[in-house]
């Protein structure tokens, strides 16, 4: 079970945690005409690297913040947690 | 009867204390402290059991958790555990056991047929045997695998017993009591850590039980007594026996099951019968020992043949003989030292030494002994069918290829010694990639991967000296680390026998013109004859190996047979070992139950039950209960004889007639609040936001970005920045967490904050056309009349002096209003409006109801919006706005969301009027088409019109729009139904919508 360090409340375990995904998908800004092709990477394409990634977790059964966590998803090693609107490293 | 193998005066069970206890339906008596396998050896019972697949006997062949034979079957206080390790559970006043995989019994086993016909058993015999054809798998092979490969027979019922979960934080973990577990955890403890010492057996202490050495002037027993009573009294330890760690998990979590009343003929109040440890430690020490290697020959498997340190532990702990007549085969100095117990207790051994001349101080002392040592020589096969009887030997050439002298000698047991093996388990469950270590044929733990070191002889450190004196350094350092002192305790001398190098050699060759088995892997009957055919059969990787002759793969997970295993491969591929590589190590290290995974989540308590304020009421008018998600709603009020067809039909009925009242209470509810709240719904829900006056409610839906509709309800603009939103009792927690989404990653810039507040209010809906009357006398105060609160209003009043909320919105399509209070105060709410609603004729109504009103009104829920509906098909399309973005709307210009035949919402009727339609049936044109009949979509709710008493269903078609009016068929080849239908508009009843407006 992961330990993940949530920038509001500290160490926690991760059944606290709920995973929501790829943390570099940013959302194209509303009322923008954007191609098919871009909204279609926006809802659906997702990477799945091997190795380091940046991805969000919801402290739900805690401070409810979403967060950002960047882990390696081979290894489960966690290198840094960031607040939702943090600068990322 | 008599002990006859017990020792006098040797031993640590308790002889003050005599147990009795049954095996197989006999008596038989030992003393506390003392395993089944103990009590049952010292009463010379050495038949147990019988093998997996030939049923040959089995004996008992280790003293603890690499037992691969001795599994019985136990029953304690009315409950029955299946497989327990008769090695390994302590034996209590009345314990009844019995062997497992024999039947009639253990003596006469019609199984054991398969010993002769083993010819048809080679490795991979499951995959050949029971290939073809498909149709016999479930019919024939598998209940004939099932009743021969059958352990233990697990109970059917609830287990009543209590297991407990608990959550652990240390500075330092660690895993065995043996001399580096105790000198590491009193270093570390001294130095100020938080230690949490755990030991698998009863005793503390490890191979200082059993080893004649001398540590500070004590002996090894003196010394762990010393050091745990030192450490249980320090405030900073904890220290547990019976307690196995199993399992090593990411970011260092480590679980450990702790056995607390396993070994007491009942559970006490107040204790659980296990305890499951979440431990999660900064640091982990692993001194979880090393398990001694069988040596292979033939028939190794005859009860009597065991591993030699189990005899001696026999002895030495327990007082008792495993034999009178022992051979001890060995190719190192181990099994000197379990002949010199022999020899100590009165028996004379023979050893079998399969070097050629070795010198130590131990050989030098079994010599002294006068015990017969003959050097260069082996085993070859052991006789004797339900217990060792004799064993054929033989001097053994230079090269360990040919076989001399072959002679026949009688003995009753054969203690095996091919040095020992590293218990490399956890370390390897924690990622450390092991490495071979050519000095003792063994792999150890490589560089630590997570926060771990392993110590002592599960790092192949297998001089007492060497480890205590590495524990010891090693218990300072990673103290020092977390605690920064320097508080370092001197090392104790350490006075032990010099052991010489071990021989390589370990499996002896067959003499010319016999085939025996030669056992690899004891529990699941692996030979030397089936790993050979494999790799001739094509098989080179070693996980193929493993998983196509089953070699390590019983519940045992091959701790003795392993590496043997790995040896042989190597040898006939010409390989050396670290070159074939291991297998992967998994948690469990040993079997956990059930009931200790679950811990204290079972039953009700695996799931929280929710239920609203006025629940109790409910129950009282017979209320029949339905699981909502979490929550328990009542799905009918029964009245005398009906059934829910009859109840629900007449509460919807009196809706339609008179009034009903409905507990929502359920509802999910959201408090939408701050400046740009409006702003925030306007991006969240399909439709506009903007404009909502204060005191009045909007329906929304609103999206995933896919497109798809995620759930729907109404919100109400309580005050300029205060909005109260309701969701669908399923979705919820989705929506909350939804919207906190958006909030925070999306548009931080929105002052805007929500927060659930779905169990403070209490929520009951009034609804038919006497509601109006029925408010008037509730809140004689307010102006409820169509103008004073009109369709989608919101009014604040009081209720008999509780403060309400009322909102006029409609789920049934009658005239309706929904009325809220603080939790508390919903059960006074609901007695009023019972009370008050008598001369108006009101009913409670379920949810079979309600479904029943919003189906006749075509108001779409759960059953359409299925997470595969865009507003399109759910008729929602007038909700979605054309001049504003939100949340999904990109996704509606997908072409496929655009096609104009897509399926849409309709009404189907059937066309005799009485026949139900069932949910889930296929609509289609003709029902006698070719398979797979074509549909056109499926029926997604149904209910009996109380309107025009006859079935209604909603149903959703392809090209819905036009096809109102068409004669088609509903199929279900579930319930084995064609039904003639029309498709009629899905707002059957009231479809102008005046009821709601009146
Ligand atoms: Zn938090």
């Amino acid at each position: 079970m992961l330990y993940i360090n949530c920038p509001h409340c500290g160490l926690r375990s991760q059944n606290e945690f709920a995973y929501g995904g790829d943390a570099t998908v940013k959302r194209p800004e509303l009322n923008k005409e954007i191609s098919d092709q871009e909204w279609d990477n926006f809802v659906y394409l997702r990477k799945s690297p091997r190795g380091k990634h940046l991805e969000l977790w919801h402290h739900i059964s805690g401070c409810r913040q979403w967060i950002k966590v960047e882990r390696d998803t081979s290894t489960h090693e966690i290198f840094k947690t960031y607040k939702a609107n943090e600068a990322i490293e | 009867m008599s002990q006859d193998f017990r020792l006098d005066n040797v031993g640590m069970v308790n002889r003050e204390k005599k147990i009795s206890f049954k095996f197989n339906g006999k008596k038989y008596f030992g003393f506390e402290g003392d395993t089944i396998a103990s009590a049952l050896i010292a009463n010379g019972v050495h038949l147990v059991g019988r093998s997996f697949k030939y049923h040959r006997p089995r004996g008992f062949f280790g003293v603890g958790v690499d037992e691969p034979y001795a599994i019985l079957q136990l029953d304690r206080n009315n409950e029955r555990d299946p497989n327990i390790r008769a090695t390994e559970q302590e034996i209590f006043e009345g314990l009844e056991v019995k062997s497992v995989n024999c039947w009639p019994s253990v003596n006469f086993d019609i199984g054991a047929i398969n010993n002769f016909l083993k010819m048809f058993f080679p490795a991979g015999f499951y995959y050949k045997t029971f290939m073809w054809p498909p149709s016999f798998w479930y019919k024939i092979y598998e209940p004939f695998i099932r009743m021969a490969a059958g352990f233990g027979e697990a109970s059917i019922k609830h287990d009543k017993e209590r297991y407990e979960h608990k959550y652990e934080y240390c500075d330092l973990l660690i895993t065995g009591s043996g001399p580096s577990g105790l000198a590491s955890a009193y270093a570390a403890a001294k130095n100020g850590a938080r230690v949490i010492l755990a030991e698998d057996k009863p005793r503390f202490g490890g191979s200082l039980l059993t080893s004649d050495v001398n540590i500070g002037n004590q002996t090894g027993v003196e010394w762990t007594e010393k050091i745990i009573a030192e450490l249980k009294s320090m405030p900073n330890v904890t220290v547990k026996n019976r307690s196995q760690v199993f399992g090593y998990y990411d970011h260092n979590m480590l679980v450990m099951s702790e056995r607390i009343s396993d070994h007491l003929p009942k559970t006490q109040k107040y204790l659980p019968k296990q305890r499951l440890w979440y431990i999660r430690a900064n640091e982990v020490l692993i001194s979880s020992g090393s398990i001694e290697r069988p040596l292979v020959f033939g028939n190794n498997d005859t009860p009597g043949v065991m591993l030699s340190s189990a005899a001696k532990e026999y002895m030495k702990v327990y007082g008792v003989l495993v034999g009178k007549k022992p051979l001890i085969f060995t190719n190192n100095d181990s099994g000197y030292e379990t002949a010199i117990e022999f020899k100590k207790n009165g028996v004379n051994p023979i050893i079998l030494d399969t070097r050629s001349n070795p010198s130590s101080d131990i050989i030098t002392e079994a010599k002294n002994l006068n015990i017969e040592i003959r050097f260069s020589y082996v085993v070859v096969a052991a006789k004797g069918y339900k217990k060792v009887k004799s064993a054929d030997i033989a001097k053994i050439s230079d090269d360990k290829k040919e076989l001399f002298n072959i002679e026949n000698i009688e003995c009753d047991c054969i203690c095996v010694s091919g040095f020992w093996t590293p218990s490399i388990h956890l370390a390897s469950q924690s990622g450390n990639k092991s490495k071979f270590n050519e000095k003792i044929d063994a792999f150890v733990p490589d560089k630590s991967k997570q926060k771990e070191n392993t110590i002592g002889s599960a790092n192949g450190i297998f001089t007492l000296e060497e480890t205590i004196k590495d524990a010891f350094d090693k218990g300072f350092d990673v103290s020092n680390k977390i605690t920064e002192k320097n508080n370092k305790v001197s090392v104790p001398t350490v006075v032990e026998k010099k052991s010489t190098d071990h021989d390589k050699f370990w499996c002896v060759p067959l003499p010319k013109g016999k085939s025996y088995k030669r056992f690899l892997d004891f529990q699941n009957d692996v030979a030397v004859s089936d790993i050979e055919l494999a790799l001739r059969e094509g098989f080179r990787s070693i996980e193929h190996v493993k998983r196509y002759t089953t070699l390590g793969m019983a519940t045992d997970q091959g701790k003795t047979s392993n590496l043997n295993g790995l040896q042989l491969v190597s040898d006939i591929e010409n390989k050396v070992v670290p070159q074939v590589g291991h297998t992967t190590f998994r948690p469990p290290y040993t079997p956990v139950s059930i009931g200790a995974i679950v811990g204290r989540e079972v039953g009700k308590h695996s799931k929280p039950t929710r239920k609203s304020p006025m629940h109790s009421w409910h129950e009282k008018n017979n209320a029949v209960f339905v699981d909502a998600g979490v929550w328990l709603r009542p799905r009918y009020y029964k009245q005398g004889n009906e059934g829910l067809f009859e109840a629900s039909k007449r509460e919807a009925k009196n809706v339609r007639q008179n009034v009903g009242v409905c507990d929502v209470t359920t509802l999910g509810k959201i408090d939408v609040k701050g400046p740009d709240a409006a702003e925030f719904l306007n991006r969240v829900y399909t439709n506009a936001w903007l404009k909502l006056p204060v005191g009045k409610a909007r329906y929304g839906v609103m999206l995933r970005e896919d497109g798809i509709v995620m759930d729907d309800g109404t919100t109400t603009r309580i005050s300029e920045n205060h909005y109260h939103m309701t969701t669908t009792t399923a979705q919820a927690a989705n929506v909350l967490s939804h919207l906190e989404y958006y909030l925070q990653l999306v548009w931080p810039e929105l002052n805007v904050n929500v927060v659930s507040t779905t169990e403070q209010w209490a929520g009951a809906a009034i609804a038919g056309p006497n509601s109006r009357k029925l408010l008037m006398k509730l809140f004689p105060n307010l102006d409820v009349s169509n103008e004073g609160l009109p369709f989608m209003g919101y009014k604040e009043a009081d209720l008999f002096g509780v403060p309400t909320k009322i909102y006029r919105i409609s789920f049934s399509g009658e005239l309706a209003y929904e009325i809220n209070v603080e939790s508390d105060n919903g059960y006074f709410m609901w007695k009023k409006i019972m009370e008050v609603g008598q001369e108006f004729q009101i009913q409670p109504y379920g949810t079979e109801a309600l479904s029943t009103l919003r189906i006749e009104m075509g108001h779409v829920a759960g059953s359409e919006l299925d997470g595969r509906t865009i507003p399109y098909d759910a008729s929602l399309e007038g909700l979605v706005s054309k001049k504003k973005d939100f949340i999904g709307k990109r996704s509606l210009n997908r072409s496929a969301f655009t096609s104009t035949d897509r399926e849409k919402l309709v009404g189907v009727v059937p066309i005799d009027k009485t026949t139900s339609i069932p949910e889930g049936s296929y609509i289609v044109k003709d029902p006698k088409a070719k398979l797979p009949n074509p549909k056109l979509g499926h029926v997604s709710a149904s209910c009996w019109s109380v309107e025009y008493d006859n079935p209604f269903s909603l149903a959703i078609i392809k090209d819905g729009k036009n096809m109102i009016g068409q004669k088609l068929f509903a199929m279900s080849p579930l319930k084995n139904k064609i039904i003639p239908v029309e498709i009629v508009s899905s707002h059957y009843v009231d479809p102008e919508g005046k009821r709601v407006r009146s």
